[in-house]
This record gives C-alpha cells, sequence and structure tokens, in this order.
C-alpha cells in the first residue's frame, strides 16, 4: 500500500512524502516503514499519528488499516 | 519566633490563634484553623479567591493580618450551609453549573453572599461589577451570573415568607 | 438535518439530562481539597530561588550560609541531579527546565530550591544562597531570535526539516511543511490576493490555583505526590524517569484541580519537591507564588504569521500559502508545526502551503493552552479570508461557506475528511438571530472559525456493583471540568440504573493501569469509552448470575433498562431479575461484581467552531467592549449539555482576554515586567457579556454514543472573530494581537 507523509517526516524519507509500505495494521504498517527507511525510526521512537480515512490514531498499533485506505503518517500532536 | 495571641470568631464560633505579626489571615485560616476552603490564587489581591468577610465587610484575607482579626468575626465559605443545609447560592451554584474547577467558587459564594446581604435584587450590571474581584478563568462567568440571579430570587422569596 | 449518521437517532434515558455535579457540594462547602489543602504530619516548606537574568552562566552557587541557618532541612541545585534521562533530550529540557544545569535561560528558570520548617525560614534561606552569575546575551523576541545574528539560546540546537542539513547553531529547533499542490499555480490562477503579518503577544493559561504539591521520598526510593495535575500517570512517569525511581514505587494522586488548560500536563517543579523530601527524608510542600507561576511556567507562544491567500472574483479560494513563526520559551517545542497543521483546515483548497518555524527565545519553556498552537494561526487566516471577501465584495459568512472544507476535501495538514462540521457551523451562524441584530455607532461584528483535532489516548477504567446495587466508577482522567457527572450518566445509562445510583472516583496511579492526561479534550470522550465498555462487562457477569440463577444459557438472557431478562417462551415463567436482585445475590453467586476496561481510546474525531462577537470601541481611548457574544461548536453527542457549554464560554472568554488585554511584557533587560493578576489582567465579570452557545451533534462515528472532544475548538476562533469586529468598528486592519487601547489608537492613527 501507498502511505503518504508530511511535515518534518518527510526528511527521514530522503524528501519522498509517498512511501510503498506493507502490514495488515498500524504496527505492521510501521515496522515495514522503518525496515525501509530507519532514518523515520527516531521520529517513531518519540511518537507519530496515523490518519486512516481521516480518522487521527496516535497510540493504537493493533488499528487494523482497511483495504484501499487513505494513509497518512503525521508528526505526533499535543494538546492542552 | 515570637507570636501574636489573637481571639476571634469564625463562623460563628470563638477561637484563638497565635502567628507571627506579619502572617496574613489567609495563611492563618488555611494552615493554623484548617479552612482550606479559603483559597489562595495569588496573595496579593487581585483574585478574590480568598474572600472572607471581616465583620460582614468583604476582604481578601491575604491582604489582612491575622492580628487585625482580634476581636472580630471572620465568615468563610465553610460557615456558608447552615444546620446541614446548603445555603441558596450554594444550591444555585451547583444547579446552575456555575463552576467546572471550582477554585474560583468559594470567593465568589462568599463575595455573592456579601452582595446579596446589601442588595437582595441586584440587576445583572450590580451583579457583574459586585464581582468584578474575583477571577474564574473556567466560565466565562455567564453561568456565575446567572446562578446568583436565580439564587437572589430564592433568597427574596424566603424572606417574604 | 444535513448530517446525520448511524448515531443521530439513538435514544437515551440519561445522557444529555442537566444533573448536578457529584462532586458539587464538595466544591461549593470548602471542603474538596485541591493541591496546596493537603498536610502531612512534620511536614516542611519547600521554596525555589529563581534566576534574575534572561540568560546567564552559573558560575557558582554557595549555599553553605543558607544550610547553616537553623530549620533548614535539605538545599537542592542542578548537582543534586544526576542524569537519568539515558540521552533522550526531551526528558532532559523537563529536568534543565526544573532545575538550571549551569545556564539560566529566562528570568524565573529555577537555580536552587529548599526545604525549611516554616515558609519564614525557607524565604530567609533563599537569600543567604550566593549565586554567581555571569550575564550573556539574551533574545525574546520571535522574529529577532531568527535573524542570523541573535543569540544562540542553545548552541547544540541544528534546525530540523530543512535539506541539507545545518551544520551550524540555530534558534530555529524545526521546519515543518504541510500542505498540496502548488501555490505559485493557484496563485497565478487568482484574480485577488492579500498578503499580510500578523503579531501574537505571549500569553498564559492563567488558572486560578498555583502549581501546588506535597511530596514524601524514604531512602528506600518509595514515594507519594499528591499534585494538581492535569495527568498523574504522566507525572508519575516524568518524576520516576528523572529521578531515578521504580515507576510503581512512587504513588501520585491528583488533587481537585483548579484549572490546567495545559498548562498542568508536564512536570514543573514536583521532581524539586520529590528532591528535596528524598534529602530531608521529611514530607516537603511546595507552593509557587502567581508570580512564579508566570515566570516559570506554562506560557502559549508569542507568534509572527505571514498569511497569503487568493481567490477567483466568483469567490472560490485558488490558493492559500502561510509562513508561521512560534516562539518555543528556552526548549523547543513542536508550537510551529501546529500552528502550520491547523492553519488552513478549516477550509477546502487545492493549492495550499503551510510553513512552520518552531523559535526558541529566553522565555519560561511553552506549553499547550487548550487548543496549542491554532487561535494565533487562526487569526492570521480568518482576518485575511474577512479582507478578501470585502474585496470581492461577499458577505464574509458566504464567503467561508462557498470554500468551507467538507466531507471529502483533503485537509492542509494531509489526510482527507470524513463527515465534518464546519459547514453546518457556518450554516448556523448564517442563520442566527445574533447577525440580524442592528450595528450602532462604533460598533463592529466579526465572525471567524476554528479547528482542533482532539484525541484519544489510553485510558482504563474500573467500575464495582455494590451490594445495595449502587455503582463505583473509579477513573483515571483527571476532572479538569465536570467530567465526573458525564461519566456518571454514561454509566447510568449503560447499565440502566439511575444517574445518583453511580460515584465517580479519580483514582490514583496505584489503583488503575496508565491512563494519559487529561489533554487534547479527551476525558470524557476516553474515559466514557473505557466505561462504556467496562459496565458492558459487568453487565456480561451479571447475566451469566442470572442465568446461573436460573438454571439456563446465558444466551437466553438479555438486559434492558437495568434488568436481566430470560428471552424465549420456555423461560416465561421467569421473573425479571434487576440489577440490584443480582448485587443483592453476588457473595453467594460467585462473588463481587465488577467490570473492567483498558483502552487506547483513539479516533477522537476533528472539531469546528464558528464564533460572531459585536464589538463596541471608544474612538478617543480605544478601549473596546465585547457587547455580544456567540459560540456555535460542533460538540458530537453532548453527554451533559451544561459542562459542554461551559466549556464553549470559558475558551471564548480566555480567547476574548488574549485578543484584547493579556500579554507578556518583557523589558529590554529580558525580565518579565508584569508578572501578576494586576498587570497581567485576565477578563473580569464585568468586561463580559453573557456568552450564546449553540451545540451541534454532528455523531462522531468512532464512539459508541457518537462523543467527540469539546474543550479545545472554543478558543481558537476568538482572537481572529474580535479581530474582525474591531477591524470593521474602527474602519482599519487590525494586525496585532493584543488590541489594546494603544495599539488601536495608534493603528486609527497611522490609518489617518
Ligand atoms: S489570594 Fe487573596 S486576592 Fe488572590
Ligand atoms: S471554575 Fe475554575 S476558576 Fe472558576
Amino acid at each position: 500500500m501507498e502511505i503518504r507523509l508530511s511535515g518534518i517526516l518527510c526528511q527521514a524519507t530522503g524528501g519522498a512524502s509517498t512511501v510503498e509500505v506493507s502490514g495488515a495494521t498500524i504496527g505492521e504498517m510501521l515496522a515495514s516503514l522503518a525496515l525501509k527507511h530507519p532514518a523515520i525510526q527516531d521520529h517513531l521512537d518519540d511518537g507519530v499519528a496515523v490518519a486512516i480515512n481521516g480518522e487521527i490514531y496516535r497510540d493504537r498499533t493493533d488499528q487494523v488499516i482497511p483495504k484501499g485506505a487513505e494513509v497518512f503518517l503525521l508528526p505526533r500532536i499535543e494538546g492542552g | 519566633m515570637s507570636g501574636v495571641t489573637v481571639s476571634a470568631k469564625v463562623n460563628g464560633d470563638a477561637v484563638q490563634y497565635v502567628c507571627p505579626p506579619s502572617e496574613s489571615l489567609m495563611d492563618v485560616l488555611r494552615n493554623r484553623l484548617n479552612l482550606t476552603g479559603v483559597k489562595e490564587g495569588c496573595g496579593t489581591g487581585d483574585c478574590g479567591a480568598c474572600s472572607v468577610t471581616l465583620d460582614d465587610r468583604l476582604v481578601c484575607s491575604c491582604l489582612v493580618l491575622g492580628a487585625e482579626a482580634e476581636g472580630r468575626a471572620i465568615g468563610t465559605v465553610e460557615g456558608l450551609s447552615q444546620d446541614g443545609e446548603l445555603h441558596p447560592l450554594q444550591t444555585a451554584f451547583i444547579d446552575h453549573a456555575a463552576l467546572q474547577c471550582g477554585i474560583c467558587t468559594p470567593g465568589f459564594l462568599v463575595a455573592a453572599k456579601s452582595l446579596l446581604g446589601r442588595n437582595p435584587n441586584p440587576s445583572e450590571e450590580e451583579i457583574r461589577y459586585a464581582l468584578a474581584g474575583n477571577l474564574c478563568r473556567c466560565t466565562g462567568y455567564d453561568k456565575i451570573v446567572r446562578a446568583v440571579q436565580s439564587a437572589a430570587k430564592v433568597m427574596r422569596k424566603q424572606k417574604r415568607s | 438535518m444535513p448530517y446525520e449518521t448511524d448515531y443521530t437517532n439513538q435514544k437515551f434515558s440519561v445522557i444529555g439530562n442537566r444533573v448536578n455535579r457529584p462532586d458539587g457540594v464538595d466544591k461549593v462547602t470548602g471542603r474538596a481539597k485541591y493541591g496546596a489543602d493537603a498536610s502531612a504530619a512534620g511536614q516542611l516548606v519547600g521554596k525555589i530561588l529563581r534566576s534574575p537574568h534572561a540568560h546567564a552562566l552559573i558560575k557558582k552557587i554557595d549555599t553553605s550560609k543558607a544550610e547553616k541557618l537553623p530549620g533548614v532541612k535539605a538545599i537542592v541545585t542542578g548537582d543534586d541531579f544526576p542524569d537519568f534521562t539515558g540521552g533522550n533530550r526531551s526528558l532532559m529540557d523537563t529536568l534543565e527546565n526544573c532545575m538550571a544545569r549551569g545556564r539560566a535561560l529566562y528570568d524565573g528558570h529555577a537555580v536552587a530550591a529548599v526545604a525549611a520548617v516554616d515558609a519564614q525560614t525557607a524565604n530567609q534561606a533563599l537569600k543567604l544562597i550566593k549565586v554567581t552569575y555571569k550575564k550573556l546575551p539574551h533574545v525574546t523576541d520571535v522574529d529577532e531570535a531568527m535573524k542570523p545574528n541573535a543569540p544562540i539560546v542553545h548552541d547544540w540546537i541544528r534546525t530540523a526539516g530543512v535539506d541539507p542539513a545545518p551544520t551550524t547553531a540555530s534558534n530555529i529547533s524545526q521546519r515543518n511543511e504541510f500542505g498540496h499542490g502548488d501555490v505559485e499555480t493557484g496563485f497565478a490562477q487568482a484574480d485577488i490576493i492579500i498578503e499580510k503579518t500578523f503579531k501574537t503577544e505571549q500569553t498564559h493559561q492563567g488558572y486560578i490555583e498555583p502549581h501546588a504539591c506535597l511530596a514524601t521520598l524514604g531512602p528506600d526510593g518509595v514515594g507519594e505526590l499528591w499534585v494538581t495535575t492535569q495527568g498523574h500517570f504522566t507525572f508519575r512517569n516524568m518524576c520516576a524517569s528523572l529521578l531515578g525511581l521504580d515507576v510503581a514505587k512512587l504513588k501520585v494522586t491528583s488533587s481537585e484541580i483548579g484549572g490546567g488548560f495545559g498548562g498542568k500536563t508536564h512536570v514543573w517543579m514536583e521532581p524539586v519537591a520529590l528532591q528535596l523530601a528524598r534529602k530531608s527524608n521529611r514530607p516537603v510542600k511546595l507552593v509557587m507564588t502567581r508570580e512564579e507561576v508566570f515566570k516559570a511556567t506554562g506560557p502559549t507562544s508569542s507568534t509572527s504569521v505571514d498569511v497569503k491567500i487568493g481567490a477567483k472574483k466568483n469567490g472560490r479560494i485558488t490558493a492559500a500559502s502561510a509562513e508561521l513563526r512560534y516562539q518555543s520559551g528556552a526548549f523547543p517545542g513542536m508550537w510551529g508545526m501546529l500552528g502550520a497543521m491547523t492553519s488552513f483546515a478549516c477550509y477546502d483548497l487545492k493549492h495550499v502551503k503551510s510553513v512552520g518555524y518552531d523559535v526558541l527565545c529566553n522565555r519560561p519553556k511553552v506549553a499547550a493552552y487548550r487548543a496549542p498552537s491554532a487561535p494565533m494561526a487562526a487569526f492570521g487566516v480568518e482576518s485575511v479570508i474577512d479582507l478578501l471577501a470585502a474585496e470581492l465584495k461577499m458577505d464574509p459568512v458566504e464567503f467561508r461557506i462557498k470554500n468551507a472544507a467538507k466531507k471529502g476535501t483533503q485537509a492542509s495538514y494531509g489526510p482527507v475528511y470524513g463527515p465534518i462540521g464546519i459547514g453546518p457551523t457556518l450554516e448556523a451562524v448564517k442563520n442566527h438571530p445574533h447577525m440580524k441584530k442592528r450595528l450602532g455607532k462604533n460598533q463592529g461584528r466579526g465572525v471567524a472559525c476554528g479547528f482542533w483535532f482532539n484525541f484519544g489516548g489510553q485510558t482504563c477504567t474500573d467500575l464495582n456493583i455494590g451490594i445495595d446495587g449502587s455503582v463505583n466508577l473509579t477513573v483515571g482522567t483527571v476532572d479538569v471540568g465536570g467530567s465526573r457527572a458525564s461519566l456518571a450518566l454514561i454509566a447510568a445509562e449503560e447499565l440502566g440504573v439511575d444517574y445518583d445510583q453511580v460515584r465517580v472516583t479519580i483514582g490514583d496511579t496505584s489503583s488503575l493501569g496508565h491512563n494519559d492526561t487529561t489533554e487534547g479534550s479527551r476525558g470524557t470522550f476516553s474515559s466514557g469509552m473505557a466505561t462504556i465498555f467496562a459496565a458492558r462487562n459487568a453487565v456480561d457477569v451479571m447475566k451469566q448470575r442470572a442465568a446461573d440463577t436460573w438454571g439456563i444459557p446465558v444466551d437466553q438472557v438479555v438486559w434492558e433498562e437495568g434488568v436481566a431478562r430470560a428471552k424465549g417462551r420456555q423461560n416465561s415463567n421467569l421473573p425479571p431479575l434487576s440489577l440490584k436482585e443480582i448485587a443483592a445475590k453476588s457473595p453467594r453467586t460467585g462473588g463481587p461484581i465488577a467490570g473492567h476496561n483498558e483502552v487506547v481510546a483513539d479516533g477522537a474525531g476533528v472539531s469546528f467552531a464558528s464564533h460572531i462577537c459585536d464589538v463596541e470601541v471608544d474612538p478617543e481611548t480605544g478601549s473596546t467592549r465585547v457587547i455580544r457574544y456567540t459560540v456555535v461548536q460542533d460538540a458530537g453527542k453532548a453527554i451533559h449539555p451544561d459542562y459542554v457549554e461551559g466549556q464553549f464560554q470559558g475558551g471564548a472568554a480566555q480567547g476574548i482576554g488574549w485578543a484584547l488585554n493579556e500579554e507578556y511584557i518583557y523589558g529590554d533587560d529580558g525580565t518579565l515586567q508584569n508578572a501578576g493578576f494586576l498587570d497581567y489582567r485576565i477578563p473580569v465579570c464585568s468586561d463580559l457579556p453573557f456568552i450564546d452557545t449553540e451545540i451541534l451533534e454532528i455523531p462522531n462515528p468512532n464512539h459508541p454514543y457518537g462523543v467527540r472532544g469539546v474543550g479545545e475548538t472554543s478558543i481558537v476562533p476568538p482572537l481572529a472573530a474580535i479581530g474582525n469586529a474591531v477591524s470593521n468598528a474602527v474602519g482599519v486592519r487590525m494586525t496585532h494581537v493584543p488590541m489594546s487601547p494603544p495599539r488601536i489608537l495608534k493603528a486609527i492613527e497611522d490609518a489617518q
């Protein structure tokens, strides 16, 4: 599947804003991404947010990614 | 350290305490008499969280010395509820959701009681100006003003009957 | 309704009722215990010595005289905090912010602390500590700090997010770019382009309760912390990792919290209190003064923002871009990034680009303030939107409706939106009676929109049913604004019992699994979700008990309105068993009945708000009065409407203060000039009108009841709504917040 990245994360993929990865869940997808672009690991350790069809997930690595879903990796966000 | 011995009335009860001459009434009430319903938001007279009455005058207890209370009557939020019944202002604050975090509530209740004692039927503007010395950061004051309006109504009715 | 989903027609029995909050009596009688209200036998008073300089090398700290003062039991400095961070930079930043390590980075930075038998002795001891400073050049303005020759706050910072990676130090900690399409193409298609620069000053969350805690920590590494916090589990983890303690050995209890708004999401002086307690082996109570709160905790960023938007004559926006420079205080933050992500989130844009910079200054470490970073970005964007509408001779609300994001729009921060509420809030604004009210002389009306993400996060709840059928619900999310009432409603709804039967307790860190901080508008959303699941687990237990009592298989039992019923013809002779009856029999049917749930409650759903504001400006003095204010926001299902309205009104009031009065004022020497409520003036009762609210309930499909976060979005539109209103009233565009009387007068003068 193709995922998209934004903000500072693109630096870790050598500037690419779309990356081809595999995985049925958020956890598997992130693992596959880190395998391809090891530099992203630092960001994953700090935490990232994953938007699946527009819905933002911050922590649930077991979240299933539906087929054909739009997956967007965002920097982790904080609130008040 | 030398202390001053003070006899006063707090919420109707006679009390005695010893405090350094420089200690504020707020610290006396909170730390020596355990009346922690008196809140400290600033210690400089700017927030009203420490509001109490001193002989029926509304004061910021952080600006009054403990020693100044000699022979006087102090009223705190702890004295609002009588005979196991909440004061109409207390009931109104709960009913109108006039508190979120609640840290400002004791000060508002004491200040509002003092206002309604002076003026049983205040206009919205009079309420707003009378409570302008009490800061609330959570509510935007909307529900506080409504609660005071409604308590005033209840209290006027109680008085008539 | 244009926004119907599966959840719109859910029937609730108690949800949505305006019940009295369970902690109300405690809070109106003065019984509720906040951070500074706890005491322990033999407790010491802790006090912190703070830097009087904006930036200085700490050459020497001589504590010998203070140590000899009778009654002083412990003194700590940076040397008393060994590095347990294992190279984790953000932990080290937190530690260094709690206590300086060799360098004071802002006016108010902690450099030493004492614990003594009483406050007087502790204050005296502070005076006896001799610190030798060497002053260093400082910078407090965000634009100044970005200049190439600016004094450098940290020489190890290299700007992240730029290619190629820089090799020299800078105050810009990171650059983040968001967007899609190609803005140059978009601007080329525009008939009108408007470009403007905006500034906003630093403000404080201004919770009325100062930070306060009571700490004990023995030589065995076992400790307790009573503290005012938005997240006691997070505080536990942070304190344990900063002090090298086992997480399980530190028990943290959250006191009642007197406001937080993001400012109580991080530790500020709690590790210091624990270290003083360890050194003295006595309980230490540490309470900040208001001045300390202003100087050394939580403010939000000051910002400088460029916005450029282009549109066609037909009212469609063709491109939008922004550069956002956010000051993050003396430590790196993500605030510029959040500004860049949220700036254009309300609109449907083909070509959009936003670039956020996080910039270090010699000011206190910035913390979240409600929807962090979004209000300042919205101030710039919503002002330019109004300017464009005026140029196009379009009604500003119509112009926004025409360009509003909707389901399927690609958000400016990346993903494609599901069902969202910006359109409905704008329609509600358009039809609101407020919009029809005639304006008088010197009056102006402004409208603005706002967006915030909302999050869920790790949550854990415990629900126990008592022998009499009453229910104890223990949650781990701090109640910052009445969430206990909402959670009791949810438990009552799910179990089919009366609201009064449920008591909600906030559990300490030893009684529940980890719960994330109450931030990101998550309290009612996530604990509500965990409560539903915990209650359903308890219902499963009760169904089993009923089945056992009846001697039938459990799949023949249903739970309806608080009673177990046996289904099917063959069971028609079995009378239903109520929750009360099942509970009464529980000792003999298998023991206590409980339900438990751990969940990562993701999917909180983004939220939008549109505000309307009328102001009257006195052209002689430049002073502004808000005469009418209306908040329209999408809340998902409103569990307890009073507290939803309360969040709307509170956020709006904070925004009004920010827009008109509040600002940190730094002197040329880099010290804060107005660290008190007298000179940092937050709105008082007589400054404000009643604040009207309209709750739109656009259910969140990711929550069983359709709940969304509601707490933060309300602070996003006010700066812009008031900016637009004031600009309309005086006929000059306001670009600098707060719009204090001198700034308004100057703007009028400059225009003439
Ligand atoms: S504590 Fe006395 S007025 Fe603020
Ligand atoms: S309710 Fe929090 S300050 Fe008033």
